[in-house]
């Protein structure tokens, strides 16, 4: 076997010489967390412009008079934001892993004030008409909006060819599927019940799922 | 006990601003390949694979399979050079390139290892509960390999030599140009940061 290594190493010569002709020049990616930023400028013009269209703000402000309800919206809001900038940094080779338990601390603020919420709210004294049909739209309009936002995320993220794919895809899904969880605030008319919290988790899951089985996309 | 302390100093300086030299001069010539300076570029992934192989060693013990390393590697390197940042240093970036194809290059290996054994011995490894010892220690150095990489640079070596390598403290601490205490204090630390990471890694995965 140590006699093979001579021919590897002229092997690896050869590919230098390849790989330094016609070298290309490349312009150096600018900074992960600037470039998160321009994305969630972006996508939040977008979004912003929808919610002008079809939301209630007003009742959206009434309703966040709620200091739970306007810890649980700025807690989502916060979850998409950590995330996608934690993709970023994720995407590149010299970044820490540590990145990728940045959205913790606000994701389980999230869950603890939309569990709040259940408690105060969901059980049994709720209007029970339409609770779960309504459960089921927000299942979709998460779906529906979370999945073309990862789908804008990929296209900047795989810029970096990441090496690691799977926390930067869960990370880019997570962050996608807080901010279609935020959007939703404005349409909510009511608390979440244990339905809801237990339908947008899954929703948000199922995107992650979507997310990490279509990795390979990044690379 | 004076003098060799001074000795160790001296030592660890002149390591110390040879490593930065080397960076130096690493980052000089990137800046000029990512404008597309192909000379500069040749020069440089010359001068950066007796580095490689190094790190690819510690991954593969095989020369034929690190020499695959390192082609990778140089790859990967091609193709990503424009995620470098030139404000920021260049060599824990091809570091981390590196450790991250040696990573793959074993679970590569492993994947291969597991579908090539007889079928006796199939049984034994994946029927028998507890009976993976063997694809247990390949997936004990997997586990452990990036987290090394993301512990400073000499809490790392320090860890490696004395409990990898195998070495006594006092020919660590002359290997490495550190005091004999110095050696301790980054082998204690770099173990309590391990123990963290692997918590946190545990964390992440339940």
């Amino acid at each position: 076997m140590a006699n093979m290594e001579p021919m590897d190493k002229r092997n690896t010569e050869r590919l230098i010489e390849s790989l330094s002709q016609d070298l290309a020049p490349v312009r150096p990616l600018a900074p992960p967390a600037r470039r998160a930023l321009l994305w969630l400028a972006a996508a939040g013009l977008l979004i912003g412009i929808a919610l002008l269209r079809f939301a209630d703000l007003g009742a959206f402000a009434a309703r966040h008079a709620a200091p739970r309800l306007a810890l649980e919206s700025a807690a989502m809001l916060l979850t998409a934001i950590t995330a996608i900038v934690a993709a970023f940094h994720l995407s590149l080779p010299d970044r820490s892993s540590l990145w990728r338990y940045a959205p913790l601390p606000p994701l389980l603020l999230w869950i603890a004030t939309s569990s709040l919420g259940c408690l105060q709210y969901g059980l049994g004294l709720g209007p029970a008409g339409d609770r779960v049909g309504e459960s089921g739209h927000c299942f979709a309009f998460i779906l529906m909006v979370s999945l073309p936002l990862t789908a804008l995320l990929y296209a900047v993220l795989r810029r970096a060819h990441p090496l690691e794919l799977l926390p930067v895809a869960l990370t880019a899904a997570l962050g996608a599927g807080a901010l279609a969880a935020f959007a939703l605030q404005f349409f909510h008319r009511f608390d979440v019940t244990a339905i809801d919290l237990a339908l947008h988790l899954a929703a948000v899951l199922v995107v992650a799922a979507i997310a990490g089985a279509s990795r390979r996309v990044l690379a | 006990m004076h003098t060799a302390e001074g000795y160790n100093i001296i030592a660890t300086m002149s390591a110390e601003s040879r490593l930065q030299q080397q960076e130096a001069s690493w980052a000089g010539l990137m800046r000029a390949a990512q404008a597309g300076d192909a000379r500069s570029y040749d020069e440089l992934l010359r001068a950066v694979t007796p580095f490689i192989r190094n790190l690819a060693r510690r991954y593969c013990r095989n020369g034929e399979l690190a020499e695959d390393v390192v082609q990778d590697v140089l790859l990967t390197v091609h193709r990503v050079r424009h995620t470098w940042d030139p404000r920021r240093p260049f060599c824990p970036w091809l570091a981390a390139i590196a450790a991250r194809r040696g990573i793959d290059r074993i679970r590569r290996a492993s994947r291969i290892a597991r579908h090539e054994v007889s079928d006796e011995l199939a049984v034994e490894t994946f029927a028998a509960p507890g009976a993976n010892n063997e694809s247990g220690a390949l997936r004990a150095v997997e586990a452990i390999e990036p987290l090394l990489a993301s512990l400073p640079q000499r809490q790392r070596l320090a860890l490696e030599a004395v409990k990898i390598r195998g070495l006594s403290v006092a020919q660590a601490a002359s290997e490495s140009g550190q005091t004999e205490t110095a050696l301790k204090v980054n082998v204690h630390r770099a173990v309590k940061a391990l123990r963290r990471l692997v918590a946190a890694d545990r964390d992440g995965e339940a």
